[in-house]
């Protein structure tokens, strides 16, 4: 019983980091109807950056943090407007492969920069571990939970009640009316890979302080996949469900099935769950039906 | 004789026949002779690194036409096809190695399973489309790539398998040469097959189903039918190229057919041109050859900066990528368009107005 709510806490601080990265990733979707391969690398060069700043230049991690966070802005406005401009109103199969040319770009970009062993991050969080009843939690799990719901609790609040906001969620509704009213579309795109790029660093960062940084932590770019999947695509609470829901299960599945199978169940479960979610409900749990007109 | 490469200056087509001949003009047919004989004459002259790299760019060519026929052709998009590879690599792999069947009954084995396979993973497109599908085919990646590295029994695991090349009464396949030829006869064949195919009622009903499904259905396509369909012949070929890397390769393991490999295949066909057979010629010729010239250039240059080759794994990517994103903003069609576009300015050169 102990283990298995040792392994439910570490799903749900897990699955909270995927909610963060899955929300910029519901965003660019809701926004501007392109999926975005490239947030694993977001993610990365926003953990990097803030890496360095601590390592080589002996900024405090709060301060590194706002660095990143403000780099990571200024990257997704810079490549909002460079690379997915011209994608715009683009077929699928477009807008996925700029992506993915865009993810092996930055990709490149990190292992000539930044190499490829494995970093750590110097310890921000104190490492005395706390204890709940009888089970054993490191600080920095709490740290992570605790800093990703603030996080989404601002977005809540941002996307309800600032005026950005709700420019965001009419321009998700319906571009052309929103147009209309005077809205800035690409403004409203530019703001949201800005935000993927900013929720994707924090998602990073908090990952890069439990595990260490390298390149493969740009996989969570497409773990993330199953996770906005899941909760259905254009869903903000539904990224948040599906992440928890897939930090969970793949934790458990971590725990009790990879000793059966001899290790790397884990990684391939949010698939498994992915596929057979899509067969009873092709929108996801939560995701807007789309009805087709010829 | 009349020379073959003087061009038709437009089009004269005066009934259906015509319009859907596989030699528009009959000059054409000669042209094509002309250039098969070219290619089937050229190892006679080049060094082994060349035919090899030939034999790359060709078994790249089968697959990419098969994932064309899913992805450019039917407009499902897949990315799973570095997974596909692999079942038709280790499909043969076992088959030969382990079962000692002969490989010409292990390659279209290697095509059927994987073509079933394909179907399987395929099964969702009725209910998927676009986005969600592509997410679907990543998933089958995944699962592949995962029971194909945990099926120690059958599989090797993570170690892979080792394979022989084929053997021909008596011949063996070993000199690069003679895989050439082996993998040039199975490239013709395909893009003969491939060719036809859209000129048949089924590769008809493959690019109504891309160009509006539901238009498609409503004049009496079964979506569900055609799509499966599509996903298993796409598959068929992918097999047989996976099998036929396998044997060239002589080896077999798990990171051969990751996910980095879907992607390339999607950029061959994206750069060739969606929805063209000979594009995705072009296309397997363009993308095998990058990694080859930039690493030339970047042994050129090192002279100069010799810090060059630490970089050079990262300059692959940042160019493969960059070479993505240009070609979708500056040719979406890819470069069988830009071959067109040559083509047709010739066509009334030099009189183009």
């Amino acid at each position: 019983m102990i283990f298995f709510l040792q392994m439910l806490v570490t799903g749900i601080v897990v699955g909270s980091v995927y909610a963060l990265v899955a929300l910029g990733f519901v965003l660019i979707y809701k926004s501007s109807d392109a999926i975005n391969f490239a947030q694993g690398e977001f993610l990365l060069i926003g953990t990097y950056v803030c890496l360095t700043l601590i390592t080589a230049y002996n900024i405090p991690f709060v301060a590194a943090l706002l660095i990143a966070l403000i780099f990571s802005a200024v990257l997704g406005f810079v490549i909002e407007r460079i690379v997915l401009r011209p994608f715009i109103g683009e077929p699928v199969i477009s807008m996925i492969m700029a992506t993915i040319g865009l993810s092996s770009v930055l990709a490149g970009i990190v292992h000539i920069t930044w190499g490829h062993e494995t970093r750590v991050f110097p310890k921000v969080f104190s490492e005395q571990p706390v204890k709940l009843g009888e089970i054993v939690i490191a600080p920095v799990y709490l740290w992570s939970l605790l800093i990703v719901f603030i996080m989404l609790g601002i977005f809540t609040l941002f996307f309800k009640y600032s005026k950005l906001g709700i420019a965001m969620r009419a321009t998700a509704d319906d571009q052309q009316a929103a147009m209309s009213m005077g809205i800035s579309v690409k403004m409203i795109f530019a703001v949201a890979w800005a935000i993927a790029a900013i929720v994707s660093a924090v998602g990073g960062i908090l990952l890069g302080n439990i595990n260490g940084v390298n390149a493969s932590l740009s996989a969570i770019g497409l773990k993330v996949l199953p996770v906005a999947i899941l909760g259905g695509l254009d869903s903000i609470p539904g990224a948040i469900i599906g992440g928890l829901i897939i930090g969970i299960l793949e934790s458990l599945t971590g725990g009790y099935l990879d000793p059966l199978v001899g290790g790397g169940l884990k990684e391939v479960m949010p698939f498994v769950i992915l596929v057979l979610i899509l067969m009873f409900k092709p929108y996801g749990l939560f995701g807007k039906k789309e009805i087709e007109r010829v | 004789m009349r020379n073959p490469f003087v061009m038709d200056c437009g089009e004269f087509h005066v009934n259906y026949k015509q319009d859907m001949a596989i030699w528009k003009i009959s000059r054409v047919r000669m042209r094509v002779f002309i250039l098969l004989a070219v290619f089937a004459v050229f190892p006679m002259f080049a060094s082994d690194y060349v035919i090899g790299l030939a034999t790359l760019c060709g078994i790249a060519a089968i697959g990419a036409i098969g994932l064309n026929i899913l992805t450019g052709f039917t407009g499902q998009i897949s990315i799973g096809v570095g997974a596909f590879l692999g079942v038709g690599g280790y499909t043969s792999a076992i088959l030969t190695a382990k079962l000692g069947l002969s490989f010409w009954i292990a390659m279209p084995t290697a095509g059927i399973i994987t073509a079933v396979v394909g179907g399987l993973f395929g099964l969702p497109s009725l209910r998927l489309k676009g986005l969600y599908l592509a997410i679907a085919t990543l998933a089958a990646q995944v699962i592949i790539l995962f029971v194909i590295s945990r099926w120690d029994s059958l599989t090797g695991g993570t170690a892979g398998m080792v394979l022989s090349r084929p053997e021909l009464g008596g011949f063996v396949f070993y000199s690069e040469r003679s895989y050439y030829y082996l993998m040039f006869i199975v490239l013709v064949i395909t893009t003969i097959f491939t060719l036809n195919l859209f000129r048949s009622r089924v590769g008809r009903a493959f690019i109504a189903v891309r160009d509006r499904d539901v238009a498609a259905e409503v004049m009496g396509i079964d979506l569900f039918k055609y799509k499966v369909l599509a996903f298993i012949v796409s598959s068929f070929f992918v097999g047989i190229a996976g099998a036929l890397l396998g044997h060239y390769t002589m080896v077999v393991s798990p990171e051969l057919y990751s996910i980095t490999v879907s992607i390339e295949y999607l950029a061959i066909i994206l750069v060739g041109g969606l929805g063209s057979v000979f594009g995705s010629i072009y296309g397997a010729v363009f993308i095998t050859l990058l990694p080859v010239v930039l690493r030339s250039g970047v042994e050129l240059l090192s002279g100069v900066f010799p810090d060059l080759s630490a970089v050079l794994i990262g300059m692959k990517e940042v160019v493969f990528g960059l070479v993505i994103i240009l070609f979708l903003i500056y040719e979406p069609q890819g470069l069988a368009k830009i071959w067109k576009n040559i083509k047709d300015y010739f066509k009334l050169w030099p009189f183009s107005y």
